[in-house]
């Protein structure tokens, strides 16, 4: 992949991104799509404390089989916010808007994305979106749960549900923005020999996901629409009283939400693949299917919706025809699995803390993956559905997977994005934490949701109680894990070393920059000569001998 | 007319041509269109799951629908796209006055439109057809809702085109440089063809239900 | 399986849906042993440094690729069959069995059996029979939940699901409400009660209704008016409901339904929803005015009728 050299006096003489401006409004009124990516940085880890704060109150409250720290009425507003929050705040823009961001016209040789004010723009919404569900959830909250049941959410609810649905409605226009700049951006703007075939599996993993953003949002944003002008105009439309239909919104909400899951991790995805390639030294293995399973995943995934409702009475026709397709659409996924597996094959690796977290995200990956299919089995489906089973599935997904590769990529390209290099040991140390942490917290729920453990109970019977408060203590780990990088990652910006321009010995022109890169990216677009992940290229004595000789 | 004879100012910074940003800003509006589709088709399968569920209230609600207004209104919005692509080609021969004469007569249709779409409204409600007034039959309650919105949301981005109109049609009034920025026209034509078809597809669907019986 | 802490197998598909989830499970650990296996011994085999030989150049294969894509869709077919069945078994009702309609509530269960017996949060029935439960919400979305039985549906308001258990191990189960539903979701909490057929049967004579479900669907019939318009002494011109329960149903739009219950409470209450050829929109809604007891009385009624004749004298005055 790389062609240009290492970058040039000419460039090392530009101000880094960072330092060109310092003023208030250099940041935010910026069309830099790296100051962009930080801005959005901040925000979303801001609300992932948000979001963190409602679950540790959460598990906090079921160390009790009965309510003791917050009634249930608290409660039903804790789990709401902490759905609400992780889903549309953090998990859906993390990679995307932090990483996809910063890195997509840095691994394209471009200069910035096609639509850089747009760009701007989409952070902005964002933030409006964000203060209404924040402005909700100080008013008191709503109760419905982020997945907005009719006729509950429409009729009987009493909490603030147009707010945060308006919330989310607005955040969901950011969204939007972002897939139509990345597709745009890929398709317009690579560097002259970066063939589709060349790109980094990122970007085809961001190309993908922006399918979907597309696609999928707006059926979210008429669907929140109908609920609000339900709810304001007394407008009938899911009402069953009025012979309006409870099952079409989930139609609707689901076929967006199940593929918004695959927003999720698609961008995870691609982050393994850039990760597990550096830390072995190898191509990946099989490149043409590992970019393709990243397209299968976004079109099977519109095709599964139907699997959040086998109980609720859709017809068993329907049912069996979505459980097919369920089954159907893990096959991408186990082919990265297995793609990334043999890229270790006669590899030499590494662990450093980005592959500890990516070791991490296959292991629990794999394991979400495949307690999917035993929720993708109609009759297990029926014992299953909406008990503790299908939170640990999905939070081994989420977290296991989807949190652990947005940590990998923080330390991967935190040289680049910052120019310092964190340290090490506490890194690891870390990774470990929360692997363990994370294991202990959501395991004992698969065991609970087997039992019958229904989801969204802050009263449950003393039967549970024994795992529920194996669970709560895994989860102080998994807290105590995650404050870790936050403390080292800041220390590092302080008192860690100068990073280099790639310490990471790592393929890919975004290595080819300076760390942290110029606003500019790029004094001269680069061409692109050989494929991608050629680390034989970059790791042959060849090489060493002609950089020897350059400097 | 060949876009060599036109000359173009310089891209902005990420783009190496300007032949480049056009492209992209053109293809960016085809994405932005497919987003409206989706936005639309949504509330289409509403309209489906439930026409199917109640067609003799469908029918009885759409025969309360003024066919002559939403003939009229139809015919306002096609000369209107006739308008545009008038306005699209005026831009491609450099002629500015009549591309803004043609963006604000474009406006003009889209601004009776509304009008006539408000009054028909306003027919409709006081006549007791709105659906929180609970004095029609459920499946009638059900079709206006959708009408409603269906029309209402048609509205807010017939208003939201009208306004780019003005406005692009006043900053070239102005001065403001004009062969290098008539893609923004043809984007707009974009937008706004798609508003119509949009209307294309509502007329049927809400005027002419069991009307042949 | 009962040294784990899962429900007991109470019903007469329990086992089954446990073994298809302990052989899947067990599948999967093999798989991600496998996989996991793999990867450790590459990390440790491959670790930098170590001299183990490095010389395959070739990163990809179409028949490796191939292989572990057909291999794991052939298998998951086979549980795809299985799962699929037993679903199809488990929410198929046999056409005969004890009846009881359960009716949802903000917060709480509602049974009533055929009888006339009514129980609020629990249901007692005898084991070794087939129960069919119609179910259905007064307000918002519920579901009826029982884990010992690996059962359950929801309970969506405006519509009746059917599906059906057979208790075979006596004892008390919980019933949860499994779709969050306001503040006291989590104490929708109810229980079943299987029992022994000579318990049942002292338990169902202890309680003494009134009447059964049939003679309050028929009290209720004429008392809010039904009978004005659909007895065959009628003057208004309404489709008769003698014999009607089960047939198939033309409609004004051209289409056939069956006479269903779904279709008899949507006649009841959103009469306009799909009125049977060649009669007029004239009937009432009964919307707000019936509770969903009442709509399950008089169904159960109509039911009742099903292998009554049509009377021949309303056949030829009909106009």
């Amino acid at each position: 992949m790389i062609t240009s050299a290492p970058p040039s006096p000419r460039e090392r003489l530009q101000p880094s991104y960072l330092s060109d401006g310092t003023t208030l409004g250099s940041w935010l009124f910026t069309r830099d799509h790296k100051r962009i990516a930080l801005l959005y940085l901040f925000s979303i880890t801001t609300f992932f404390l948000v979001g963190g704060t409602a679950a540790i109150l959460m598990r906090l409250e079921l160390l009790s089989p009965t309510p003791y720290l917050v009634t249930s009425e608290t409660y039903n507003r804790l789990f709401t916010l902490h759905g609400v929050i992780m889903v549309w705040f953090f998990l859906i823009p993390a990679i995307p808007n932090v990483f996809g961001n910063f890195l997509l016209p840095l691994m394209i040789g471009a200069r910035d994305l096609a639509f850089p004010r747009l760009n701007l723009a989409s952070w902005y919404i964002f933030m409006a979106g964000a203060a209404l569900v924040l402005y909700s959830i100080l008013e008191g909250g709503a109760d419905t749960g982020w997945t907005f049941y009719t006729p509950y959410s429409s009729t009987y609810s009493n909490g603030y549900v147009v707010a945060m649905a308006s919330g989310i409605f607005i955040a969901g226009f950011s969204t939007i923005i972002t897939g139509l700049n990345f597709i745009v951006t890929i398709h317009t703007m690579r560097a002259p020999g970066l063939r589709w075939f060349r790109l980094p599996l990122f970007v085809w993993s961001l190309y993908s996901t922006s399918i979907i953003m597309v696609l999928a949002t707006p059926v979210l944003a008429i669907t929140l629409l109908l609920i609000c002008l339900e709810r304001l105009g007394g407008i009938p439309i899911f009402n069953p009283n009025f012979g309006g239909d409870p099952l079409l919104f989930q139609h609707l909400f689901w076929f967006y939400s199940h593929p918004a899951v695959y927003i999720m991790i698609l961008p995870g995805m691609g982050v393994v693949s850039e990760i597990v390639t550096c830390f072995s030294r190898r191509r990946i293995f099989g490149y043409t299917f590992v970019a393709y399973s990243s397209l299968a995943i976004a079109f099977l995934g519109f095709l599964v919706w139907g699997h959040h409702m086998f109980v609720s009475g859709q017809s068993i026709y329907s049912g069996m025809i979505f459980s097919l397709l369920s089954f159907l659409v893990s096959i991408p996924s186990a082919v990265k699995v297995f793609n990334w597996t043999a890229t270790f094959y006669q590899g030499r690796i590494r662990f450093d803390t980005p592959l500890l977290y990516i070791l991490g995200f296959i292991g629990l990956f794999t394991i979400g993956g495949l307690t999917g299919l035993v929720l993708a089995s109609l009759a297990l489906d029926i014992h299953l559905h909406d008990t503790y089973f299908v939170i640990a599935h999905f939070h081994y997904i989420m977290v296991g997977g989807m949190v652990m590769a947005y940590f990998a990529a923080l330390h991967f390209w935190w040289p680049k994005i910052t120019g310092k290099i964190y340290p090490e040991w506490p890194a690891r140390i870390a990774a470990v934490t929360i692997f363990i942490g994370f294991n202990l917290t959501f395991f004992p729920q698969f065991l609970l949701g087997y039992m019958g453990m229904p989801r969204r109970y802050p009263y449950y019977p003393p039967e549970f109680h024994f795992l529920n408060v194996c669970s709560t203590c895994g989860a102080a780990v998994l807290g105590l894990g995650y404050l870790l990088p936050a403390l080292y990652l800041t220390y590092s910006l302080f008192f860690g070393p100068k990073a280099s321009d790639n310490p990471w010995r790592a393929t890919g022109l975004e290595w080819q920059t300076t760390s942290p890169p110029p606003t500019r990216n790029f004094l001269e677009i680069p061409v692109v000569t050989r494929e991608a992940y050629d680390y034989d290229y970059i790791d042959s004595p060849l090489l060493a001998d002609k950089e020897a000789h350059d400097d | 007319m060949t876009t060599e004879e036109v000359p173009l100012a310089p891209p902005e910074e990420q783009f190496v041509t300007a032949q480049q940003q056009r492209h992209a800003a053109t293809f960016g509006m085809w994405i932005f269109l497919a987003t409206e589709v989706l936005f639309f088709g949504g509330l289409l399968v509403v309209y489906s799951a439930y026409r199917i569920w109640y067609p003799n209230d469908f029918a009885i609600g759409s025969r309360h629908l003024d066919i002559v207004l939403g003939t009229l209104n139809t015919a306002i919005l096609l000369t209107s796209s006739f308008l545009m692509a008038g306005a699209i080609t005026a831009a491609r021969l450099l002629d500015r006055r009549t591309t803004c004469l043609l963006l604000f007569l474009t406006a003009g249709c889209g601004a009776a439109f509304l009008t006539v779409k408000g009054y028909e409204w306003h027919t409709a409600i006081s006549n007791g057809f709105w659906p929180a007034s609970g004095t029609q039959p459920h499946g009638v309650d059900l079709f206006y809702s959708l009408y409603f919105v269906m029309t209402g949301l048609h509205g807010l981005h017939l208003l939201i085109g009208i306004s780019l109109l003005v406005a692009t049609s006043i900053r070239f009034l102005r001065g403001v440089s004009f062969s290098p920025n008539q893609n923004q026209i043809t984007l707009l034509g974009l937008y706004w063809h798609f508003v119509d078809i949009v209307w294309i597809f509502l007329f049927p669907l809400l005027y002419f239900i069991g009307r042949s019986s | 399986m009962n040294w784990l802490p899962f429900p007991p197998e109470a019903s007469s598909y329990s086992g089954r849906v446990d073994t298809i989830f302990f052989s899947l499970l067990a599948l999967c650990f093999v798989v991600a042993l496998g996989v996991f296996g793999l990867i450790l011994f590459f990390c440790v085999r491959y670790r930098e440094g170590s001299s183990a030989p490095r010389s395959a150049k070739r990163p990809h294969s179409a028949p490796i690729e191939v292989t572990w894509m057909v291999i794991p869709m052939i298998i998951f077919l086979v549980v795809f069959v299985f799962a699929g069945k037993e679903y199809a078994y488990m929410y198929s009702p046999p056409s005969t069995g004890t009846e009881i309609d359960v009716v949802g509530k903000q917060w709480m269960w509602k049974m009533l059996h055929a009888d006339g017996q009514r129980e609020i949060d629990q249901l007692h029935i005898p084991i070794n029979q087939d129960i069919i439960i119609t179910l259905t919400s007064e307000d918002v979305i519920h579901s009826f939940y029982i884990p010992a039985f690996r059962i359950k549906h929801d309970a969506v308001p405006g519509s009746y699901s059917r599906f059906w258990f057979r208790a075979v191990k006596a004892g008390t189960y919980h019933i949860f409400c499994a779709q969050y539903c306001g503040m006291n979701h989590s104490q929708m909490i109810g229980e079943v009660v299987a029992m022994a057929p000579n318990d049942y049967a002292k338990w169902e004579e202890q309680g003494h209704p009134a009447s059964d479900m049939v003679q309050s669907g028929e009290t209720l019939f004429h008392q809010v008016g039904c009978s004005g318009c659909h007895a065959p002494t009628a003057t208004i011109h309404a489709p008769l409901l003698e014999g009607l329960y089960g047939k198939p149903v033309a409609l004004q739009d051209g289409t056939i339904v069956t006479a269903d219950r779904q279709y008899l409470r949507d006649s009841i209450l959103l009469p306009n929803k799909q009125i049977a050829a060649g009669f007029a929109p004239v009937m009432p809604t009964y919307q707000g005015q019936l509770t969903e007891e009442q709509v399950n009385e008089l169904v159960a009624y109509i039911i009742s009728m099903r292998n009554a004749q049509t009377p021949v004298e309303q056949r030829n005055t009909a106009p």
